[in-house]
């Protein structure tokens, strides 16, 4: 197994929280969450990840044919549902905003201070 | 139905309960809607009661499907519900069910909508309190978040709402991705997601950096959920644009839950590998819990805005609660129990306060209001009585929880413990008090002019009522008493310290649920010293001291104003870096998660 899939994870991770911190535009910085959440679907899709191991269906192959664990691909697939509800929630908050404001910088939208 | 089917009904009952309303809710009439809510927020309250009265002889444990550990080794999903699981899920329950009757007078045309969120944001916190599966937890985790975050842009049509509820969504959802980072390493290292079963890999084996990474991920994720600093920047946002019974959820259970779930995954996951310095893991979580407290207490005394005050004084109550779980004993765990409880009432009783006299005069800015609400002179009781009990005044819940904490700080020789209490206690609770004086007597004269506080405000109700409704001062009174009782109730002392010696033992909480040995009843321990009661008085003292230093500053002699005036630029520094912008929030989450690391591994370094 080599290291590149938990690079690109971290990679993912930290690039996607970059541009958040420096986001000035509020659908630029759903985007930057989602491509923060796609760093958890690298690491556990490469943490189940066997070289030469087949999809993890079971039927039609002999018992003891190498597989992919199932459980990441699960988690990895409750993931992306709980991450498409967050991001429709957050985009549906800032096009409420920009109806309201006519403006999607968040610099120019603060709530309130202190 | 037998007992042995309870478990997963205070998750199913509100899921069902809100899939109805959405379904068919839009033919109901408004009453019709609240009184099936309200009934499903007690039936709930009722199902957690009964599983906490279960829960007392040893943990309950239930498969889902039927899928039980062969030889120890757990495939299924399971919820574990032990007694802190359990009063967890009846705060909730109880604090819902609050909300709703104070709600039938309160919302302008919500529709079944709010209802419905409210009853699966219960069931997402029920089923985050009583399970026993890392990855479940996550997923309740993210349930009751979505949920939380819709609740907090309920007033839509607000600009504030909207960025409040955004700050929230974004800071909390980088959280939860460094939760499931930490369970994905977790799985990786021992193919298994059951709490028990992973403490069982890992356990004796020495703390690697993948298990402290793990270990610093999952413990931040929660804490941005738990809003200790510096992870709380969300969390004053959301309260201050939230509807005031959403508040009552948020800072009376959602965000202690985020501080009882690090605790439930170290307990049972990390107490067998990352111990190995305990003392040094102490004194970062007490210093933590400190940080959060002394700085959650300036910025609540500092704020006029009623709603961020009992926001920034739930922070102070974090770091608190932190202090007693981080004694890492039996008595500081059973202590914060209680603590979380008679808060968890009396803060609640004062969001519902808050929101009766943002009803009424649509503003909840202290300066606005000065002398405006006299006339409301029982809410002005029930503020007062709040205040004194949020700063611990004998004999309210909060008391007993403070002594039990101080008490267990100085078996470890941290006497300084109880100096931070008393300043923490006096003030968050003068805040209050201070607010309450000003608002009902008319105490005091405007300063902070320039506030840095908004000046406008939604009413949040149907109409302006020429008097306070009955219906919504009852669950202000009956939280009240509900906090009273905890402090009162003579058995909940030995219940809790019993409760917390069986968190505390992962070895026990393994053979119950893998092996499905009955379990040994722990002894609980001493009774509490009476010291605690002065303590509490001397707090409570301290609180109305402070809140009439306040009040009455310009009567001061000079120099001691003058004193006062140097703290003003810190004060202004620290405002200034609550900017009210995500990406800075998103800054301080990184710092944080960097410095917990760093700790961690300068800790698990020298073990």
């Amino acid at each position: 197994m080599s290291f590149l899939p938990y690079v690109v994870a971290a990679w993912l991770f930290l690039i996607g929280l970059y541009g958040i911190i420096t986001s000035r535009h509020l659908v630029h910085l759903i985007v930057c969450l989602s491509v923060v959440q796609s760093s958890t679907y690298v690491l556990l899709l490469s943490i189940g990840y066997r070289i030469g191991a087949g999809a993890p269906i079971f039927a039609d192959v002999p018992p003891g044919t190498p597989a992919v664990d199932p459980v990441v691909q699960a988690l990895t697939l409750t993931d992306i549902v709980v991450g498409a509800t967050v991001m429709a929630l957050l985009l549906a908050l800032a096009a409420q905003v920009h109806k309201r404001r006519k403006s999607l910088d968040p610099q120019h939208l603060r709530p309130m201070r202190g | 139905l037998t007992i042995h089917a309870l478990p997963p009904l205070p998750v199913v009952v509100p899921f069902l309960a809100a899939a109805l309303l959405m379904a068919v809710g839009h033919h109901l009439s408004r009453r019709v809607i609240d009184v099936l809510a309200i009934t499903t927020a007690a039936a709930v309250a009722g199902l957690c009661a009964l599983l906490l009265d279960q829960s007392r002889q040893g943990p309950i444990v239930y498969w889902f499907g039927g899928w039980k550990p062969r030889n120890g080794i757990a495939l299924g999903i399971s919820f574990v519900i032990d007694p802190f699981g359990a009063v967890l899920a009846l705060l909730a329950a109880l604090l819902v069910l609050a909300g709703f009757v104070y709600c039938w007078r309160y919302f302008n045309e919500v529709g079944p909508l709010y209802p419905a969120l409210v009853l699966t944001f219960l069931g997402a916190m029920a089923g985050f309190a009583l399970t026993g599966d890392l990855f479940n937890l996550f997923v309740f985790f993210e349930l009751m978040s979505v949920a939380a975050y819709a609740l907090t842009a309920v007033k839509i049509e607000e600009e504030e709402s909207l960025m409040g509820a955004f700050s929230f969504a974004v800071s909390n959802s980088i959280g939860s991705f460094l939760v499931l980072l930490g369970i994905a390493l977790l799985y990786g290292r021992t193919g298994a997601l059951n709490l028990a079963q992973i403490g069982t890999t890992l356990h004796g084996q020495p703390a690697d950096g993948l298990v402290v990474t793990a270990w610093v991920f999952i413990a931040a994720g929660f804490s941005v959920k738990a809003a200790l600093v510096p992870f709380h920047f969300w969390l004053a946002d959301a309260h201050a644009v939230a509807p005031a019974p959403v508040c009552v959820l948020f800072s009376g259970v959602m965000v202690e839950l985020g501080l009882y779930a690090v605790l439930r995954v170290y307990w049972t996951v990390f107490a067998g590998t990352l111990t190995a310095d305990e003392n040094g893991l102490r004194l970062m979580l007490l210093a933590a819990g400190t940080l959060s407290a002394v700085l959650g207490g300036v910025l609540c005394f500092a704020q006029r805005h009623l709603k961020r005050m009992l926001a920034f004084s739930t922070i102070s109550h974090m770091g608190m609660f932190v202090i007693g779980a981080g004694c890492l004993t039996a008595d500081g765990l059973a202590g914060t129990g209680v603590y979380v409880l008679g808060h968890g009432f009396v803060k609640g009783g004062l969001f519902l306060c808050a929101g009766v006299v943002l009803n009424r005069f649509g503003s909840v800015d202290e300066n606005r209001l000065r002398g405006r609400a006299g006339v409301l002179r029982g809410l002005g009781v029930l503020v007062a009585a709040g205040g004194l009990a949020l700063s611990g005044m004998p004999p309210f819940g909060t008391c007993t929880g403070k002594a039990l904490i101080e008490d267990a700080a100085e078996h470890l020789g941290h006497r300084w413990v109880s100096a931070v209490f008393l300043l923490c206690s006096a003030l968050t609770g003068g805040a209050v008090l201070r607010a309450a004086a000003a608002l009902f007597l008319g105490w005091g004269h405007a300063i902070n002019k320039e506030a840095h506080t908004p000046q406008k405000e939604e009413r949040e109700t149907e109409d302006k009522y020429p008097r306070t409704p009955l219906v919504m001062l009852m669950p202000v009174g009956f939280l009240l008493i509900l906090g009273l009782a905890v402090g009162l109730w003579p058995a909940l002392v030995d219940e809790a310290q019993r409760a917390a010696n069986d968190f505390q033992n992962p070895a026990r909480y393994r053979s119950v649920v893998l092996y499905s040995q009955t379990p040994v009843r722990a002894a609980g321990a001493e009774e509490p010293p009476p010291r605690g009661y002065l303590m509490g008085g001397a707090s409570a003292l301290a609180a109305a001291a402070l809140a009439l230093l306040a009040l009455f500053s310009d009567r001061l002699p000079s120099a001691l104003c003058r004193l006062g005036r140097t703290a003003k630029p810190l004060l202004s520094a620290l405002h200034a870096v609550h900017s009210g912008h995500v990406g800075d929030y998103v800054v301080w989450i990184v710092a944080g998660v960097a410095a917990l690391g760093g700790f961690c591994a300068l800790l698990a370094g020298k073990g």
